[in-house]
């Protein structure tokens, strides 16, 4: 149970963009008749994405009119899981994992780069206004660890100087590369391959 | 060590492709419909006799938990739901199949849907998968287009639809019951069992609900037949398992080994050994962070198999290995796995709410030697009170570790922490005032 502080600046209106009008139609079809219910994750975060990746109170509203589902119930679900941003975050948010796998490998060194190089506190937005980072649970990518989401991409293999290097090109609007930063093939034991060899060979 | 051409994830690292023709190149579609038209009975017998167990963290057995599910479907259709909300600290094995192995997944969906007489599967991924959804979608789109699946599927006769649903950060959506809770679009908080899902599960029709791995693995089993995979590793634990070795060790990895492998071999081989040297170990948590740490000399000669880690009192779990070494504080890293139970606890029962909280904060007093020797035993008793008395098995998933701590490192944390409060009375210990003895002192 995550604890969750709503923006007070809340803007009034929201509704969808004709796009995601369609993709949330196109969402409720998953479900069985009746069960639409079952789209509001989906939907919370399609308003997550159209309104600069935070959720207002309005959407929230406006999504509970959508389902046919009271507004209490979508409320419920946007403050019970921690991926739904209630309060404004920067373009780029960076969560570092610290749970302990992430921890033995050094997953501090990457929180000190973040507030030398973002903002003291984390879910403070930097002096730009582009970044945010926090301090998240598991990931599920510990033996790539440690490592950071910067919004959907993974960056493994980390340490505190490629870290530094990471947030300076986000600073400075350049393109990011993701994956592990080592120069590892994904999960592979770098350079003590013992299995699979015949791969590489074919 | 397994031979490669037993080890059913080939394209573990992706040397091979994920898209579906390197997938069929690497026999997957091969002959599904032909495994198929031997019937259900056939399929589930054959998993049976496999022993397969499932690869989530319970290790209940695939083929009788299939069993479970209605024979014939009466008012109500039946749902396979898979469950890759990986969250469990030290695992990252579905990760890897869902990115690199999608084929295998969505061909099991097929197989496992049409034996437990399923027209509609949901994969239920955890949130932050985004990217890795999106390449299980390409599958499955592929999948579509190529017949394998949608009306028809394969030939089989036999209609199947496969839906994405990514959940949004919550550990507890990994537990079967929250999980469907999820996808019905509520908080996830674990249901009570009995009613099992098997048959009243999602919407309140039967369900059946396995892990990614343990329904990634189906075909192969199927092809090769349920003797073969019952031929590795050891009774009642049989089969290969991906194992993912995080933490001090020198090359840590996901790799695919039988069941059953000495963990000594899975650090020393494959791992490239404790960081520092063997002898510079000082724990390892065998099964992800819900199982209790396993000392060193015990790490000498365990076996990594569900029933010898239970002789230990740990557990395989989802055999995510984390490999902690002398250079770490050994309560200082336990005190963060109970922070993030406290982070992740649904909140619905009380001795988990609260319980992961005070065990936390216990820990935290503990790594800073703040302590009293009381608050030792207070938390062996807290995790106590925890154990068996709430919904779901998080509050022994939170309870465990700790436990495990207290086993086998007692004496380091009293050693730490002598500080005795009879002498210095001035340290102020919030928990331990008892909260409404002081509302009656307000009365």
């Amino acid at each position: 149970m995550s604890l969750k502080k709503i923006s007070k600046e809340q803007p009034e209106y929201f509704e969808f963009n004709s796009d995601n009008l369609e993709l949330a139609k196109t969402i409720i079809q998953k479900y069985p008749l009746g069960k639409q219910q079952s789209a509001v994750m989906a939907l919370l975060y399609i308003a997550q994405r159209q309104n600069n990746n935070w959720i207002p109170l309005s959407a929230m509203k406006y999504i509970a009119q959508f389902l046919k589902m009271p507004y209490i119930k979508v409320y419920e679900v946007a403050t019970f899981y921690s991926m739904y941003n209630l309060t404004p975050v920067g373009d780029y948010f960076i969560q570092v994992c610290t749970t302990t796998p992430c921890m033995i490998r050094g997953a501090n060194n990457l929180i000190d780069a973040c507030k030398e190089k973002i903002s003291k506190n984390e879910n403070e937005l930097s002096k730009d206004k582009k970044c945010s980072w926090v301090e998240v649970e598991c990931l599920g990518a510990c033996v790539n660890a440690p490592m950071m989401q910067i919004n959907n991409d993974y960056f493994e293999d980390l340490d505190k100087e490629k870290t530094i290097k990471i947030l300076d090109q986000i600073l400075k609007g350049e393109k990011i590369k993701s994956g592990s930063y080592r120069g590892r093939k994904n999960s592979e034991p770098e350079d003590n391959r013992k299995t699979l060899l015949k791969n590489n060979n074919a | 060590m397994l031979k490669d051409q037993d080890r059913i994830f080939k394209n573990l690292y992706n040397d091979l492709g994920e898209d579906v023709y390197s997938s069929k190149k690497r026999d997957d579609w091969l002959n599904t419909k032909e495994l198929c038209e031997k019937g259900r009975d056939w399929i589930i017998n054959e998993v049976k006799a496999s022993e397969l167990r499932g690869r989530g963290g319970a290790g209940f057995p695939t083929g009788l938990k299939w069993s479970f599910a209605p024979k014939e479907v009466g008012t109500k259709p039946h749902y396979l739901v898979i469950n890759a909300d990986e969250s469990e600290p030290g695992t990252c094995k579905d990760r890897d199949i869902l990115r690199f192995e999608p084929h295998k997944l969505i061909e099991g969906c097929l197989i496992a849907s049409y034996a437990v007489n399923a027209h509609k599967c949901y994969i239920y991924i955890r949130g932050e998968y985004y990217r890795e959804g999106q390449k299980l979608q390409k599958a499955i789109d592929e999948a579509y287009q190529n017949n394998l699946i949608g009306k028809n599927a394969s030939g089989t006769n036999w209609d199947l639809d496969i839906y994405i649903h990514y959940g949004a950060g919550a550990y507890i959506c990994g537990e079967e019951t929250a999980l469907l809770e999820s996808l019905e679009g509520k908080k996830g908080q674990p249901r009570l069992k009995p009613p099992f899902p098997a048959l009243i599960g999602l919407y309140g029709c039967p369900t059946i609900i396995n892990n990614v791995e343990t329904i990634a693995v189906i075909p192969t089993i199927l092809r090769k037949g349920a003797k073969w995979f019952s031929s590795i590793g050891k009774p009642n634990n049989t089969g290969t398992k991906i194992f993912c070795i995080s933490g001090n060790v020198n090359k840590p990895c996901n790799v695919e080994e039988e069941m059953g492998i000495s963990l000594k071999e899975l650090i020393e081989v494959h791992a490239g050994g404790v960081q520092g040297g063997w002898e510079n170990l000082q724990a390892v948590i065998p099964g992800g962070s819900s199982m209790p740490l396993l000392p060193k000399n015990t790490c000498e000669t365990i076996t990594m198999d569900f029933d010898s880690l239970i002789k230990e009192k740990s557990g395989l779990g989802t055999a995510g290995v984390i490999v902690i070494n002398k250079d770490q504080d050994i309560i200082n890293c336990m005190a963060r796995i109970a922070r993030f139970y406290k982070h992740e606890s649904c909140g619905q029962c009380t001795p988990c709410r609260e319980g992961s909280g005070w065990m936390w904060r216990i820990l935290v007093r503990m790594t800073n030697g703040e302590a009293s020797r009381e608050e030792v035993d207070m938390l062996t008793d807290v995790t106590k009170q925890i154990e068996g008395h709430t919904i779901c098995a998080f509050g022994e998933g939170s309870a465990w570790p700790v436990q495990g701590l207290l086993r086998h490192f007692k004496k380091q944390i009293e050693k730490r922490n002598n500080f005795n409060p009879l002498i210095r009375t001035n340290k102020n210990i919030p928990y331990l005032v008892d909260q409404h003895l002081l509302d009656k002192e307000n009365v």
